[in-house]
């Protein structure tokens, strides 16, 4: 890369510049790290360790953990978040997809303004639509279901407007080839175009996966028994009642955290290109 | 082949399945996103109890009412506050992290990836991380500041570093997503430019300001607006990062969308509630404008 690295390089030996950096960037890294340290690290403290003053335990233990277990149904909220986050993706991934292809490889009237008409849906912000939901689900009586929960988030403007863009790259006369070969409609969308726009899918779906696994206003109106919480509404409360139990506040925190941090470090690469790509945000 | 089957053309035949493709999701976006917009703007003009049968209306009585609620004002410049401290913070953080990573030989991945964790976790779980680390007695910020023989501080239990320390979770959030951007942003400058200037012996300070930062406009630009948005619809901090989620101590770290939430949900006034939606509404309609104004002035260079 050339850039201003080889100005600074003749004022500086280059070995001092990056010390220097490093030095920068590894206090930046420790100041992003410390918070998580300091969860673990009292996750794992036993109760009466809390308050002694000491960052790290003495005799570490997992029974905060088990404590939490026992308290309250943990693993159904986990339960909970996956069914949510994974129902709800891949919706968006076929519904977005589907309007995305339909926008840019068919030819009808009214294309332009049914596109702006959804694109227009992007400037509402959820908190104005959440008390006609409520409204909505009340009547219907879907407040404590998985419906309840996942409905507003079926489909995205966001995505259809993303997908729109990269189904947009494929060549016409590839769908044309396909169509003489007796190929259906929706056959040229699921078999051809799907493929073909697979590095925008996955960006899409994680981003969804972890928009909804993370959400936490919809899903804290909608839920009120116990059981259908999902993890974020389920931990707000439950760190609420837990008083200055922060041992058991911060093991449900990192019962919280751990399986995105598994899946972020596995997706790393993918995570953050689609991030530059997309521009989007989680 | 069924090229005329069912006397249509070819274009006509697609034509059709276009729209049957697009029917299921017409449905969801008009009954989902369009009117419930519409039912919100209706239910501010009523006095909506949900637990009473009688709905009277109320006229433009809700927004009357709003304007001289002294908590509505607190939220309102409380969400300014968490939004002209937060996305400044953030973009020169997140600029300086940028900057130095671009220049960076080797662990350029790994220092992107520590940076952008907490940005993917929960917020929150990040809350309640924080508020522990805020903890006046046992918490290790003050630890720290003891350590360096500075005074101790009560953070999240002093109405005067409250909405600050709720900014420093916030930023420290957000932080990785402004890196990401930043250096797609920087990657996107030409080499030619920086060449070009070093032969008319430009140094360091003048390559950043004049070829970096104005080439960098466009995505200062976005993530000021993005970050404005996000800034004015914080909630979850707020409710998970003060005392029994009040927004306390003393409203001091209410938002407009918390106000509109405990309005709603807590003392469930849905009209008045659906009064203060409209207004986060047009405030993030008003951002919209001037950032198409601003995008849509492009510079040459």
């Amino acid at each position: 890369m050339t850039n201003p690295n080889q100005t600074q390089a003749h004022v500086l030996p280059r070995w001092t510049t990056q010390t220097l950096l490093y030095t920068v960037l590894l206090i930046g890294g420790i100041v992003m790290v410390i918070p998580f340290v300091w969860m673990l690290a009292t996750s794992l403290k036993p109760a009466k360790e809390v308050f002694l003053g000491n960052f790290f335990p003495i005799a570490p233990t997992f029974a905060n953990f088990q404590i939490v277990l026992d308290k309250v149904p943990f693993a159904r909220w986990y339960l909970n978040s996956l069914i949510v986050a994974v129902l709800t993706t891949l919706s968006v991934a076929f519904f977005d997809s589907l309007v995305g292809f339909v926008l840019a490889k068919y030819e009808f009237p009214g294309k332009n303004i049914i596109f702006i008409f959804i694109l227009s849906t992007l400037m509402v912000p959820t908190e104005m639509l959440i008390i006609p939901w409520f409204i909505l689900s009340n009547n219907l009586n879907w407040v404590d279901t998985y419906w309840g929960i996942m409905f507003p988030g079926v489909m995205s403007a966001f995505g259809v407007f993303l997908m729109k863009q990269f189904m947009e790259g494929i060549p016409s006369e590839l769908l044309d080839a396909a169509r003489i070969d007796g190929v259906s409609e929706f056959g040229l969308f699921w078999r051809i175009a799907m493929p073909l726009v697979r590095p925008a899918l996955a960006a899409l779906c994680i981003f969804t996966f972890l928009g909804n696994w993370n959400a936490f206003l919809w899903p804290v109106i909608i839920t009120e028994k116990m059981n259908m919480r999902t993890i974020p509404v389920g931990l707000s409360f439950f760190s609420g009642e837990a008083g200055a139990s922060w041992e058991l506040i911060m093991a449900g925190a990192a019962m919280a955290t751990i399986p995105v941090l598994i899946v972020f470090i596995i997706f790393q690469r993918q995570i953050i290109k689609g991030i530059a790509l997309t521009g989007l945000k989680g | 082949m069924a090229v005329r089957s069912r006397g249509l053309t070819l274009g006509q035949r697609r034509m059709v399945w276009a729209y049957i493709f697009l029917f299921v999701p017409l449905v969801f976006f008009i009954s989902i996103r369009v009117a419930p917009t519409l039912f919100a703007m209706s239910v501010s003009l009523f006095q909506w109890d949900i637990l009473s049968p009688e709905k009277p209306w109320m006229g433009l009585e809700n927004y009357r009412n709003l304007f001289h609620d002294d908590v509505f004002w607190k939220a309102l410049t409380n969400t300014l506050l968490y939004v002209a401290l937060s996305v400044p913070l953030a973009l020169v953080f997140g600029l300086s992290v940028a900057l130095l990573l671009q220049r960076a030989i080797h662990w350029k991945g790994f220092f992107r990836a520590l940076y952008f964790i907490p940005f993917v976790t929960s917020t929150v779980a990040i809350s309640w991380v924080w508020r522990w680390m805020y903890e006046p007695t046992f918490g290790p910020l003050n630890k720290l500041l003891a350590l360096l023989g500075l005074p101790e501080q009560t953070f999240l239990a002093n109405p005067d570093q409250a909405l600050p320390s709720i900014v420093v979770a916030i930023t420290w959030q957000a932080v990785g997503f402004y890196i990401i951007i930043f250096l797609a942003g920087l990657e996107a400058i030409p080499s030619d430019f920086y060449d070009a200037a070093k032969i008319d012996g430009a140094d360091g300070w003048n390559l950043f300001r004049h070829i970096t930062l104005p080439l960098l406009n466009p995505t200062i630009v976005f993530l000021t607006v993005i970050g404005t948005i996000t800034g004015i619809q914080v909630f979850t901090q707020v409710l998970n990062m003060s005392y029994q989620g009040m927004g306390g101590p003393l409203n001091s770290t209410k938002s407009l969308v918390l106000f509109i939430y405990q309005q709603a949900f807590q003392s469930f006034k849905m009209g008045y509630a659906a009064a203060g939606t409209v207004v986060l509404f047009a405030i993030i309609l008003l951002i919209t404008l001037i950032q198409l104004r601003v995008t849509s002035r492009r510079v040459e260079y």
